[in-house]
């Protein structure tokens, strides 16, 4: 049965509506946090303004200026809310006889309240660290700022997260009541803080992008969606902080890696490891964007660098690190130009300054790949030695690979079926299997002479 | 997801007001911040270049100018997650023409370009 016009009317104003939200959202947030000084409180303000468009405009019609309209709307509530609180504190004032109350609330709100846009690039990088305050636990910090800066409803991030929409809520609440509780305001981080700060913001952003790029659990081993969230921020974070070589580094990173998005997905959806994809569908413009991005943050590294190298201390930039060596594979025109030798030597530093099994994995591939597979697995036995890899499936993947290099198949056989037993993804499982199959056959065959080739990627 | 927005509009006599102008700026500043608008630019008059058409089998280069009365006037790529959003940027881009350009007509063209998960596989 078709919808009545005006139910696909009001459907139509929902969208918009939504849109509208993407857009505004972070802007309206970040100018309320500043009146009110509370992100939690802010943040509800919006809502309400957002629920009284929901309500007015599907009748009235977008207005002109619809951010204009949310901010007006929420900007009168937090006036409303401000006034009552500062009564409040005349009254307390007045009890107390201290003659400096009564004073103070003659400042205009409403002049305030005007110069709000001035500010905004402010506002939105003190929304960024407050959503990302390292005093709050991690999944507070992406419910916090998907939902402030993203513009995501509850339902979208559930659907992000693959949790009911109530579970959404619960931590949406949680995230909220926990800013409360650790009394977190709305203030720029002072400059000896920055730099840990800054590591936190960093944190969500590349976990957001990683959940998406190999989701951890469900049929779906990707969800581009979440990629294309995290890039936004990064792109955000990179406009208010330009000069932070990390920032531009992260961001060069993340362009890089979403320019594999279409290739990694075979035509039945199952995984393209990096070595077998085709390269003509990487996606130039984020590889332009990537690599623009990256030589900045490389310009900026080598003054952060010399700086940290005057005051006696070592830099440590994992994420421009991780960009430049995604930056080599995305300058191989084919699988075989790649410079192999050059990449394990950036995982060296990076295995340095992040030291995680994920790290050495990688580090062990590359190192293969340069032509050492022998050295490849001594890295590996570091690695293995960490409780953190123990159920990891990349690891006995990784071990394969290298055993295979060495054409010990046999054994490159049982590893692969021994990932495939661990990972919980179901794609993945089906291309571990393949591999012990092909390793099967290898050995065989035994001769050696006409080995597959091998891939150099599993994390990335 | 990507949309590509092509301004076209009447061959214009005059200059754009400056006030559009800096007012176009300030919006691609304002996408281009919240990530959203990873490219744009105005486009010179078709006139200045040339087409190469295929036509009952014979290929054939022409330079400009050319007979249309409408022109390619600017374009404009974004990178959002609905197509709501693009229209959006495209609404207030629009509104800016209204509003500081009187007289003005045009129209803008909101075309998704096809990305990854216009391919994605059969579930």
């Amino acid at each position: 049965m078709p919808n009545p016009p005006d139910r696909i009317h009001s459907a139509a104003v929902h969208g918009a509506i939504g849109a509208i939200w993407r857009i505004e959202s972070g802007r309206l947030i970040a100018g309320l946090a500043r009146i009110t000084g509370d992100l939690s409180q802010a943040e509800d303000m919006a809502h309400e303004a957002l629920l009284a468009a929901l309500e007015r405009w599907p009748a009235t019609g977008i207005p002109p200026n619809p951010g204009g309209w949310l901010m007006t709307t929420a900007k009168n509530k937090a006036i409303d809310a401000a006034r009552r609180e500062r009564n409040y504190q005349r009254k307390l004032a007045l009890v107390a006889d201290d003659p400096t109350g009564p004073a103070s609330a003659t400042d205009d709100l409403d002049d305030i309240v005007d110069r709000l846009d001035d500010h905004i690039s402010d506002d939105l990088l003190r929304l960024i660290f407050t959503a990302c305050h390292p005093a709050l636990p991690l999944e507070a910090r992406v419910a916090l700022i998907l939902r402030c800066l993203g513009g995501l409803s509850t339902e979208e991030i559930a659907r992000a997260f693959l949790i009911s929409d109530s579970t959404a809520a619960q931590r949406i609440v949680r995230a909220k009541k926990a800013l409360v509780e650790k009394s977190i305001r709305f203030v720029m981080p002072t400059a000896s803080e920055i730099e840990q700060r800054l590591t936190s913001v960093l944190e969500v952003i590349y976990l957001l992008f990683n959940e998406g790029y190999s989701a951890t659990s469900g049929e779906d081993w990707m969800r581009p969606e979440l990629c294309a969230d995290a890039l936004r921020l990064a792109r955000l974070l990179a406009q208010l902080a330009p000069d932070e070589a990390e920032v531009l580094g992260l961001l060069a990173l993340l362009e890089l890696q979403a320019s594999r998005l279409a290739a990694r997905r075979g035509p039945d959806g199952s995984p393209v490891l990096l070595l077998d994809q085709d390269r003509r569908r990487w996606d130039r413009l984020h590889i332009r964007l990537g690599l623009q991005a990256l030589a900045k943050a490389e310009r900026l590294a080598a003054r952060h660098v010399n700086a940290r190298a005057a005051e006696g201390d070592t830099a440590s930039l994992p994420y421009t690190l991780q960009a430049s060596i995604a930056a080599c594979h995305a300058r191989a025109a084919r699988a075989e130009d790649t410079d192999w030798r050059r990449i394990a030597n950036l995982y060296d530093v990076l295995s340095q300054v992040w030291p995680t099994p994920v790290v050495d994995l990688n580090r062990a591939v590359a190192t293969g790949m340069a032509g050492d597979p022998a050295a490849g697995l001594e890295i590996l036995e570091a690695a293995a030695s960490s409780p953190a890899t123990s159920n990891y499936p990349q690891l006995p993947a990784v071990r394969a690979h290298l055993l295979s290099q060495l054409d010990r198949h046999d054994e490159a056989a049982d590893r692969y079926r021994q990932a495939a037993a661990l990972t919980r993804n179901a794609g993945e499982r089906t291309t571990f299997l393949a591999r012990a199959d092909t390793e099967v056959a290898l050995s065989v065959r035994d001769s050696g002479s006409d080995r597959s080739r091998p891939d150099g990627e599993f994390t990335q | 997801m990507r949309y590509l927005v092509l301004l076209e509009g009447p061959q214009a006599t005059t200059p754009p007001p400056p006030a559009l102008m800096e007012a176009i700026a300030r919006l691609g500043e304002e996408a281009t911040m919240s990530g959203t608008l990873l490219d744009t630019a105005g486009l010179a008059s078709g006139a200045t270049g040339s087409q190469v058409s295929v036509t009952s089998g014979a290929l054939r280069v022409t330079d400009g100018p050319f007979t249309e009365s409408k022109e390619l006037i600017s374009y404009a790529l974004y990178e959002v997650s609905s197509k709501e959003e693009a229209v959006e940027w495209t609404r207030r881009f629009m509104t800016l023409h209204k509003d500081l350009w009187p007289g003005w007509e045009g129209e803008a063209r909101v075309l998704k370009v096809l990305g990854p998960e216009d391919f994605a596989p059969p579930r």
